[in-house]
């Protein structure tokens, strides 16, 4: 029988102050080989201090990594072959073609001469960036600037990613072919570390993290974060919708209540007792109120229930 | 259409006719008209690089147009800009914020911009700091805020003369989910009070806040209308969620059904298009079934405005060249 296989990354105890302030708070973590793991958490929460640190451009405080069979303090140069890391703001050469960035980011990674141009073609076609490959990067949408960042981010053929919050400013559709490019890295063997602000992307990761004032504080896949969620959903839907929020957001009962698509949301301790409070609540407001149910949570309503909790 | 026609109407908070932006050969965006009633939240939709930072600053008057006309809050973007800039608020999506101010020394600055007496500048500024949210961070330097902070900050400085209108772009990338309902409650604590609210956002459960949406594709209007509307209008036939515990099996093996128009991932649930949803559910069960993939079920859905979005932007995805 085979040893299973090592984790790709191992992290004990890892922590970083910017002075008084605790960006990383002693975070543990073990993240499998072929995870997409996701990393959640309010901004300012340690998420991209802790990405920083196991790319190793940044030194921890305490504790220590292993990523991808590297030591994240001790084996800088390993550690830079075996991952590729993309910040939120990529440096992009704005100057340069989406080609000769490519050729750029390979002289960096010191990519073998006779492998560059087989590489480029390969990253061009999976990036479906080929058609603009004389595009100067300064003339690329938003959208396709991430494609070829991510593009530039592979050009060393890293067995892992760390991304962080690379759609973000990107519209619906290039974000899910964004998407569907990382599940074909990974299928084909990629480990992928993610962080990022929309909750529809964290519900495809096999794992979520959630960081709060530099602590990891949960650890599930998506299905079990929703379990740990206090409390239950009511789904409504009422016109008008802001004051039927307002209405609900003074009942006792509900302690939290937002708009939610075309929905509102409230979040309570229990439906069943809940429901009727809140329906005769509206109606003595005259607000018709069209459909009331008891909805399943959401990774947003528990984004929004998991601060709450946190903060008290 | 002439303008001066139009400039009469009170209701109107920006008319536009044939707008149009060019750059060299670029056509960023492309004779479009827009109308924006006072007092509404109007969302500006479209994929990067369809046109709506360019349109913003057109109608900002921070960019002339190449052709066409527009009327905002009453006064020609071209001929009448001083007057304009007092009357609007503009965030844009790189809010310019000085790093090395604290939170009051910024605010108080744009409020010494737009010529505010000492007075009310102490009023603005202790008013905002209390209805964002920011108090007990008034001292902090901008440069240590996280990303939701520092978005309720820039909406404070662009409102600190009490605009009539705001244009906000894309005020909410990057912010974290509590954060943006936080923004949001901001806006509609603008926009009851009367003020119109025109926003760009690519976060679609936001879009379906708005009283009025517009999408713009390739420089130019696509659908507009109240989301109800747009959804009714621009779907072309039956939507299904089909849930799997393998859903990206289930995804590439409906993709390869030719009833299945497209097929699109909403976290994990399958978003299918179909033509006719009561022929499509048997006929997927057993497709599927006989694909080899489990599924756990399969119902027709009310469209949300991601459907729309994936419908009206998706044959081209990665969209064009930033406008």
């Amino acid at each position: 029988m085979r040893a299973p296989p090592e984790p790709a990354v191992v992290i004990q105890d890892l922590s970083r102050s910017f002075g008084p302030v605790k960006a990383v708070d002693r975070v543990t973590l073990s993240v499998a080989q072929r995870e997409v793991f996701g990393l959640i958490g309010p901004d300012g929460a340690g998420k991209t201090t802790l990405l920083r640190m196991l790319a190793g451009i940044l030194n921890p405080s305490g504790g220590r990594a292993t990523v991808a069979g590297a030591d994240v303090h001790a084996q800088p140069e390993l550690l830079r072959r075996q991952i590729g890391y993309m910040p939120q703001s990529f440096s992009l050469y704005r100057d340069l073609t989406v080609r000769e960035n490519l050729h750029f980011f390979a002289e960096i990674y010191q990519v073998p001469g006779g492998e560059m141009a087989s590489r480029t073609e390969r990253l061009l076609a999976f990036s479906r960036l080929g058609p603009f490959e004389r595009s100067l990067a300064e003339h690329l949408s938003g959208g396709m600037r991430q494609k070829l960042a991510l593009a530039c981010t592979l050009i060393h053929e890293p067995r892992l990613l760390l991304l962080d919050e690379p759609t973000t400013g990107v519209d619906p559709v290039s974000r899910r072919e964004f998407w569907s490019i990382l599940y074909d890295l990974n299928r084909q063997g990629t480990t992928v570390l993610v962080a990022t602000p929309y909750m529809d992307e964290a519900d495809r990761c096999t794992r979520i993290g959630f960081m709060f004032g530099g602590r990891l504080l949960s650890v599930a896949p998506p299905a079990g974060m929703k379990v740990q969620m206090q409390g239950e959903v009511l789904e409504i839907v009422a016109e008008p919708r802001r004051r039927a929020l307002a209405v609900a957001r003074g009942l006792e009962v509900v302690r939290t209540g937002s708009i939610f698509g075309d929905t509102l949301h409230l979040t309570v301790p229990d439906a069943a007792s809940a429901e009727p409070q809140v329906r005769a609540a509206l109606e003595r407001a005259g607000i018709p109120v069209r459909s009331l149910r008891v909805a399943p949570a959401s990774l947003e309503d528990v984004f929004i229930a998991l601060m709450g909790q946190a903060a008290r | 259409m002439a303008l001066g026609a139009l400039s009469t109407s009170g209701e109107a908070a920006v008319v536009a006719r044939g707008l149009t932006k060019r750059f060299g050969d670029l056509v960023a965006v492309d004779g479009i008209d827009l109308d924006i009633r006072r007092g509404e939240v109007f969302g500006f939709l479209g994929p990067n690089g369809a046109g709506k930072t360019t349109t913003i600053r057109m109608l900002c008057g921070i960019m002339d147009a190449t052709a066409g006309e527009a009327r905002v809050l009453g006064f020609d973007v071209r001929s009448q800009r001083e007057p304009l800039k007092a009357r609007i608020g503009y965030m844009s999506q790189r809010a310019s914020l000085y790093a090395d101010l604290t939170v009051v020394e910024q605010l108080d600055f744009y409020a010494r911009v737009y010529g505010l007496d000492a007075r009310t500048r102490q009023e603005k500024v202790g008013g905002w700091i209390e209805s964002s949210g920011l108090a007990g961070r008034e001292r902090d330097m901008v440069a240590t805020l996280s990303g939701g902070w520092r978005q309720r900050l820039a909406l404070g400085c662009a409102i600190m003369h009490h605009p009539d209108l705001l244009l906000l772009d894309e005020p909410t990338s990057g912010v974290d989910p509590l954060s943006r309902r936080q923004f949001w409650d901001l806006i509609y604590r603008f926009a009851d009070e009367g003020t119109t609210v025109m926003v760009t956002t690519h976060y679609m459960d936001e879009a379906e806040h708005c009283d009025r949406l517009a999408f713009i594709y390739g420089g130019r209007i696509v659908a507009e209308g109240a989301p109800e509307e747009i959804k009714r209008a621009h779907l072309p036939g039956d939507l299904l969620a089909v849930t799997a515990p393998e859903w990206m099996r289930a995804l590439e093996a409906s993709r390869a059904l030719p009833y299945v128009r497209d097929a699109a991932l909403y976290g994990t649930t399958l978003h299918l298009l179909v033509a006719d949803a009561e022929t499509a559910v048997p006929a997927l069960a057993r497709d599927l079934a006989a694909a080899g993939v489990r599924v756990d079920s399969i119902a027709p859905i009310v469209p949300t405005l991601e459907d729309i979005f994936v419908t009206l932007t998706g044959d081209i995805p990665g969209g064009g060249p930033d406008g």
